[in-house]
């Protein structure tokens, strides 16, 4: 029996790494921005897991809370980020950073 | 053994969405991934008895998040914006995985702390609401809470800035075709009312149980966005004087209460025989304000003058 904090504890540390290597391996803006939305998650998950250290008292209040403001920042984060990426797209018609191309920045 | 099993697989199902999500062939399969990654991790949720993130994240990382990126999609295949493929990079993943390694080492060798349930359940009794977390968000956390939903409204400022000049005082979005007959028209239809229902039972709630002003605006203003998606509705001009009062409504109400708080001691301090009807007023002003900046996000930037 093990318990769910642990699981889902080190879940959250395979999504820190599985989004860090999205957002360095694309060059895609957008595949980038969706990658650290992984990560960002996986950080959540392990701060809400560690909430539950102590298994008598359940559940630690304060963390849900800090996580949920996070949540919300990070669409709003994420709305900015979007809304960069498609000037970007419109005026330059590529959808990546020009020294992700082998251009000159 | 049998919650333990049921552990075991949603920890598998949120791997491989996750893995599928960044790893998906293409951009639209990503995003689709993304989105059944966010259900999972709003489940996982559920199973640390974290009731409210669990309905924060079903709404915003799987709901609004997902209707975003779907966006972005479509504007990036309309600009016919391509980019380079991903560079297949097996030291970087090693090195990612070794970070995770190194994270879940870290994780598991945490010590047994208990954390802040004993204060929070002291302070209890007074805070204004019987639910721990919208306790700690509107009264022992208040600043962070203020600060963030002013942080709304200056990113909902970056997108504006973005419009061209000649679209300012447009509708935001792009106007959408919808088959009178179609499945859109007839969800567009049908969901609003339930949605509002839900979306102001979760604000009503928040104060006895999970529920609350993030998890109710977020219902609201994905209510909205499907009314606009399907056509029952146009979102108003960004110069809508309505529509800025309700965006500012949720910080300057707070802010009203901290400087009353501030008069009687302490800046965002409630007083215990008013707490309830403060944390209520509060949670009210607010939904308007997440409502409406949510939904405006993710529209985006007017992007034509009418």
């Amino acid at each position: 029996m093990i318990p769910s904090a642990t699981l889902f504890g080190l879940a959250g540390a395979a999504l820190v790494g599985i989004g860090l290597y999205g957002f360095l391996a694309h060059a895609h803006l957008l595949r980038r921005l969706l990658s650290f939305n992984v990560l960002g998650s996986g950080v959540f998950l392990m701060f809400g897991a560690a909430a539950w250290r102590s298994p008598i008292l359940g559940a630690d209040a304060v963390p849900h809370a800090l996580i949920i403001t996070g949540i919300v920042v990070k669409l709003a984060g994420s709305a900015l980020a979007i809304a960069l990426l498609v000037q970007l797209a419109r005026a330059t018609r590529r959808a990546a950073l020009p020294e992700d191309e082998g251009r000159p920045p | 053994m049998i919650s333990t099993a049921l552990d075991l697989v949603l920890v598998a199902l949120l791997v491989a969405a996750a893995l599928a999500a960044v790893g998906a062939r293409g951009l639209f399969a990503g995003v689709v991934f993304f989105v059944a990654y966010g259900v999972f991790v709003a489940i996982a949720w559920l199973r640390l008895d974290a009731i409210d993130v669990a309905l924060a994240e079903a709404a915003i990382g799987a709901g609004l998040t997902g209707v975003l990126l779907l966006g972005a999609v479509g504007h990036l295949t309309r600009a016919g914006a391509g980019a380079p493929p991903r560079r297949p990079a097996i030291p970087l993943a090693l090195a990612c995985a070794g970070i995770s390694v190194m994270l879940g080492w870290a994780f598991l060798s945490l010590p047994d702390a208990p954390g802040l349930q004993v204060p929070v359940a002291a302070a209890l009794p007074g805070s204004g609401s019987t639910n721990p977390v919208t306790s700690v968000l509107l009264n022992f956390r208040a600043f962070d809470t203020l600060l963030e939903s002013i942080v709304l409204l200056a990113v909902l400022v970056g997108v504006w800035a973005l419009a061209p000049d000649a679209a300012w005082g447009g509708r935001p979005g792009l106007v959408q075709r919808v088959r009178p007959d179609g499945v859109l028209a007839g969800f567009g239809r049908l969901l609003p009312p339930l949605g509002l229902l839900v979306g102001v039972y979760l604000v009503w709630a928040g104060t006895k149980q999970p529920g609350g002003a993030f998890q109710g605006g977020t219902v609201l203003a994905a209510v909205w966005l499907l009314a606009a998606m399907a056509g029952v509705t146009r979102a108003p001009r960004v110069t809508s004087l309505v529509l800025r009062i309700a965006l500012v409504a949720g910080p300057v109400l707070f802010l009203a209460v901290g400087m009353a708080g501030a008069l009687g001691g302490s800046f965002l301090g409630l007083r215990p025989d008013w707490a309830a009807a403060l944390v209520l007023t509060i949670e009210v002003g607010l939904t308007l304000s997440i409502a409406s900046a949510l939904a405006l996000l993710v529209l985006g930037p007017p992007e034509r003058a009418a």
